[in-house]
């Protein structure tokens, strides 16, 4: 392999470790900061939707996609178009609910979480949480009302990590739904 | 691959958080002091363990200088996606890095309206920085300065023993 060929790939593989390693010293640092467990779960899912309701700019400036008519579109584009785009990883959809409005994205792997270990002190810990606020807080912009959740979670032994998606309803007039 | 956009953006919010955690604690300057010495010291293990991960062949330096430019060119452009605009040096251990157009102080627009906030928005990368060097053997103080936002100027002087 030629030595430039070798910096671009060394690049793009520095480039996604400064990510998880900033997302690992916030954790780290938001631990510190609040005295529980369920505190920091609350930080992180507040921090994540103020990055959604930002990225989704990002997103629609660079992905083309147009207005999704169904929840079942929304899914697709979120799990092959943004985690892609935005993470790298194609989580797959799975198990919608009879009436359309729940699905499951299921990583096999989760780039936030490479090199980390929870310790036992840590138990209630959502590592990821960042992730269900980044969906709530992008999501909300583009008028959907949606709860994200993470029913497994690979960092605490499950085999793979599954964020539950539930469409909760559509906004009218750019109303917020939550707070900030 | 993580797309770049990803960690500005969870920079910006980091600095709000600590800022404002940090401020409900200590007010004063106190808590603004604190809040940078958090976020140069997270940058700083960033830092760290990146320059760890480095893969040992593309650290063949063969002196300080050549450190120096490592940073400007390989850890720049993997981290913000562009190279340092200038290093100078006064050949006895202090450099200045300048970035005319730092991508973490673009967002807050041009000229001379933010540049109170603009320190927030530096420590971490100071702290990178430090990191960095570390790893590679090389002990430092970064601090960093702003005349016009968004060009920023990080000045490392290394500390001899």
């Amino acid at each position: 392999m030629s030595r430039q060929a070798n910096r671009g790939t060394e690049s793009k593989k520095m480039s996604s470790e400064l990510f998880t390693l900033t997302y690992g010293a916030l954790v780290t640092q938001l631990c510190k900061d609040y005295e529980n467990d369920e505190d920091v779960n609350k930080q992180l899912d507040k921090m994540g939707y103020n990055i959604g309701v930002r990225l989704i700019e990002d997103f629609l400036a660079r992905s083309n996609v147009g207005k999704c008519h169904d929840f079942r579109e929304t899914a697709d584009v979120i799990a092959k178009v943004a985690f892609k785009m935005y993470l790298g990883i194609t989580p797959s959809i799975t198990n919608w609910s009879p009436a359309g409005d729940e699905f499951s994205l299921i990583m096999e792997n989760n780039p936030l979480v490479d090199f980390v270990e929870l310790p036992d002190s840590h138990s209630s810990l959502i590592y990821s949480n960042l992730l269900c606020g980044v969906l709530r807080g992008a999501l909300e912009m583009v008028q959907m009302a949606v709860e994200a959740k993470f029913v497994q979670d690979a960092l605490k032994g499950d085999g793979v990590t599954e964020i539950r998606m539930r469409f909760i309803r559509r906004i009218e007039d750019n109303l917020p739904v939550g707070e900030e | 691959m993580v797309d770049p956009v990803v960690f500005e953006l969870l920079h910006t919010e980091m600095v709000a958080e600590l800022w404002a955690h940090d401020s409900d604690l200590d007010p004063g300057p106190g808590g603004q002091k604190t809040s940078l010495l958090v976020l140069e010291g997270m940058g700083f293990r960033v830092g760290q363990a990146l320059g760890e991960r480095l893969p040992r062949e593309m650290l063949a330096f063969r002196e300080e200088l050549d450190v120096l430019k490592f940073l400007c060119k390989d850890l720049w452009g993997a981290v913000f996606q562009k190279q340092m605009d200038s290093l100078r040096t006064n050949h006895q251990g202090t450099y200045v890095l300048q970035d005319s157009s730092f991508p973490l102080l673009v967002r807050m627009g041009s000229g001379l309206q933010y540049l109170e906030e603009a320190p927030k928005f530096l420590a971490f990368t100071c702290g990178l920085l430090r990191g960095t060097l570390s790893t590679l053997g090389i002990k430092s103080l970064v601090t960093a300065s702003v005349a016009a936002l968004p060009a920023c100027k990080f000045q490392v002087v290394i500390q001899r023993s």
